[in-house]
């Protein structure tokens, strides 16, 4: 059944059934994060040590011309590379080592900003106790368990792997002419709405006139009619454009 | 109000936002900047606005988009380690330490105690290095410091590369203990005291067995210059890991998570001291220690100066205020 009265205009949306972690700024905004699971994380992971086996291979071939003061250098570059490299890159590129900017991830604070130099630290020195006692099987454990997906480095920095955010584009509305709906819709049912229409380009047809015919009854329109009276309501509430 | 002339209303607005984002995550000088946490601000509240109406996913979307990309470039942490190195070295540093006086007492009494422990014990009964060191590596190290060889196995007299070759690989493989010291202090604290004592009992192995079969004078005129800053880098590392492990056993009255955030943040700043003693140790082991032709007794006097210079840094640096703070 539906509910068809009318809520309170000031009642907040429920919240999703989903993995997003919310931060709330001081200027009382709830901005939400999607935190990046084992899987991905593994993966970028992966890009990351191949890329540091490039770079340290061809380091090893150029200093081995060099000699006594090339095995030097060398062992500096070992170290270098082998601690540095996670750290280097996540704060000065803004949180994304190359294996997380391939994966469109990148690393915050908890609280959402920018990650400096003592949380990187943090989170990459404790790397080693993660790796233990071989694979990263504490920290996959670790991260398995963790409603935000951290692993032991994440929880001592207070950091979070999370999804970039990508560019959106405006999604093409349905042709329409405007209309009032029979009766005053919720909040939640407004949003419905409007993503149904903004949605449609994404949907087969057969499956936007299977969800729009679910609501012909309490729109009182024949069921065929359902889709474009949905669409007309969007377009009412969009305004003119 | 309808969301279209909302959108229309404030689109110029948020494109001009749009563009001083992406010449601040540039990290260009972007022109305007001064109205910058205003024009935050002011998305901040048309962002509540677009919800609160109940405005298309799409908008509320874009707008979180930029009010999440406006949010970090304008509450970003202030690093406290790249700022004041300065005065990081000269008072912070040996203030952090005697603050965690527990921690490094515990540490170098775990370090040092098995160090100077098992190097007398092995003294005094010699068979006891081999329970701990496999017998060709003992006599690997006899070869390396028999007075009888030149220097150290090697040729009289190093040349500069070779010492290049010894100061890159000092950084690597102390500052590697180093870290793993600090961080496998994670586990309760068990894994920092696993290397220190195993470190100690190691160093101590060795030192007793020279020194019993009449190589001391090798041995304690290579080590003694660059071990004040090296085994006190240890011990101070493995303070640090303690440090964590205990935020983990004894949180007080914070949850163990938030308690290990705060530890973790103050032994950070420990390690990036212990980094700087094993630079400052890995330049004296490859220039200094190495070098033959000053006398042992030259050697053991710039040693033991050394560690005083260490343990007066360490106690009494950063008692008074200065103006470099």
């Amino acid at each position: 059944m539906l509910e068809t009265t009318a809520l309170p205009r000031k009642a907040t949306l429920p919240p999703p059934l989903d993995t997003r972690y919310q931060v709330e700024t001081p200027e009382g905004i709830d901005l939400p994060l999607r935190p990046a699971g084992l899987m991905v994380r593994a993966l970028a992971f992966s890009i990351d040590l191949g890329l540091r086996g490039l770079i340290l291979g061809v380091l090893f071939i150029v200093l081995a011309f060099l000699g006594k003061l090339g095995a030097g250098l060398g062992s500096i570059l070992l170290f270098g590379v082998s601690w540095w490299y996670m750290v280097l890159f996540e704060v000065l590129n803004q949180g994304r080592s190359p294996g997380k900017q391939w994966m469109g991830l990148r690393v915050v604070h908890d609280d959402g900003t920018p990650i400096g130099w003592s949380a990187s630290l943090i989170r990459n020195l404790l790397r080693f106790v993660d790796m233990l006692p071989f694979g990263y099987f504490l920290g996959a454990i670790s991260c398995l368990q963790h409603p935000h997906f951290k692993r032991l480095g994440d929880l001592a920095a207070g950091t979070l792997v999370i999804y970039r955010e990508q560019p959106l584009t405006r999604p093409q509305l349905p042709d329409a002419q405007p209309r009032r709906p029979a009766f005053a819709l919720t909040l939640p049912e407004q949003r419905a709405v409007l993503g149904f229409a903004e949605r449609q380009g994404e949907l087969s047809e057969a499956r936007s006139h299977e969800l729009a015919s679910i609501l012909a009854q309490p729109l009182q329109v024949p069921a065929p009619r359902a889709v474009a009276e949905l669409n007309a309501i969007a377009r009412g509430l969009l305004g003119p454009a | 109000m309808k969301q279209s002339l909302f959108e229309n209303r404030h689109k110029a607005e948020w494109a001009r936002f749009s563009l001083m984002l992406e010449q601040l995550e540039r990290g260009k000088e972007a022109s305007g900047i001064a109205s910058f946490p205003k024009d935050y601000r002011r998305l901040c509240q048309q962002l509540a606005l677009a919800q609160e109406r109940g405005y298309s996913s799409f908008l509320i979307d874009s707008l979180q988009q930029q009010v999440l990309r406006g949010h970090q470039q304008l509450y970003r942490h202030r690093s406290r380690l790249g700022a004041n190195i300065l005065s990081f070295i000269l008072a912070g540093f040996p203030r952090l330490v005697r603050e965690q006086w527990r921690f490094v007492l515990a540490a170098g009494l775990m370090f040092f105690g098995s160090l100077i422990g098992f190097a007398l014990l092995v003294y005094l009964f010699p068979d006891l290095v081999y329970n701990l060191i496999p017998a060709e590596q003992v006599s690997e190290m006899q070869s390396m410091y028999d007075p009888v060889a030149g220097h150290l196995g090697r040729s009289a007299e190093r040349a500069a590369s070779e010492d290049w070759v010894m100061f890159g690989y000092y950084i690597m493989h102390n500052i590697g203990i180093a870290f793993q010291t600090f961080a496998s202090g994670l586990l309760f604290g068990l894994g920092s005291a696993f290397f220190l004592l195993f470190n100690g009992l190691m160093i101590g192995a060795v030192a007793g067995h020279l020194t019993h079969i009449g190589f001391g004078q090798t041995f304690w005129s290579f080590v003694i210059g660059h071990g004040a800053f090296e085994l006190s880098a240890i011990a101070l590392a493995g303070a640090a890991g303690l440090q964590l492990g205990w935020a983990l056993i004894a949180p007080g009255r914070l949850p163990r998570a938030e308690a290990l955030r705060l530890a973790a943040r103050k032994s950070v700043l420990l390690i990036c001291g212990v980094m700087l003693f094993l630079l400052i140790a890995a330049f004296i082991e490859a220039y200094w220690s190495s070098m033959t032709a000053p006398a042992p007794t030259t050697k053991y006097l710039v040693g033991a100066v050394l560690w005083l210079l260490v343990a007066t840094y360490l106690l009494f640096a950063g008692r008074t205020r200065h103006a470099p703070e």
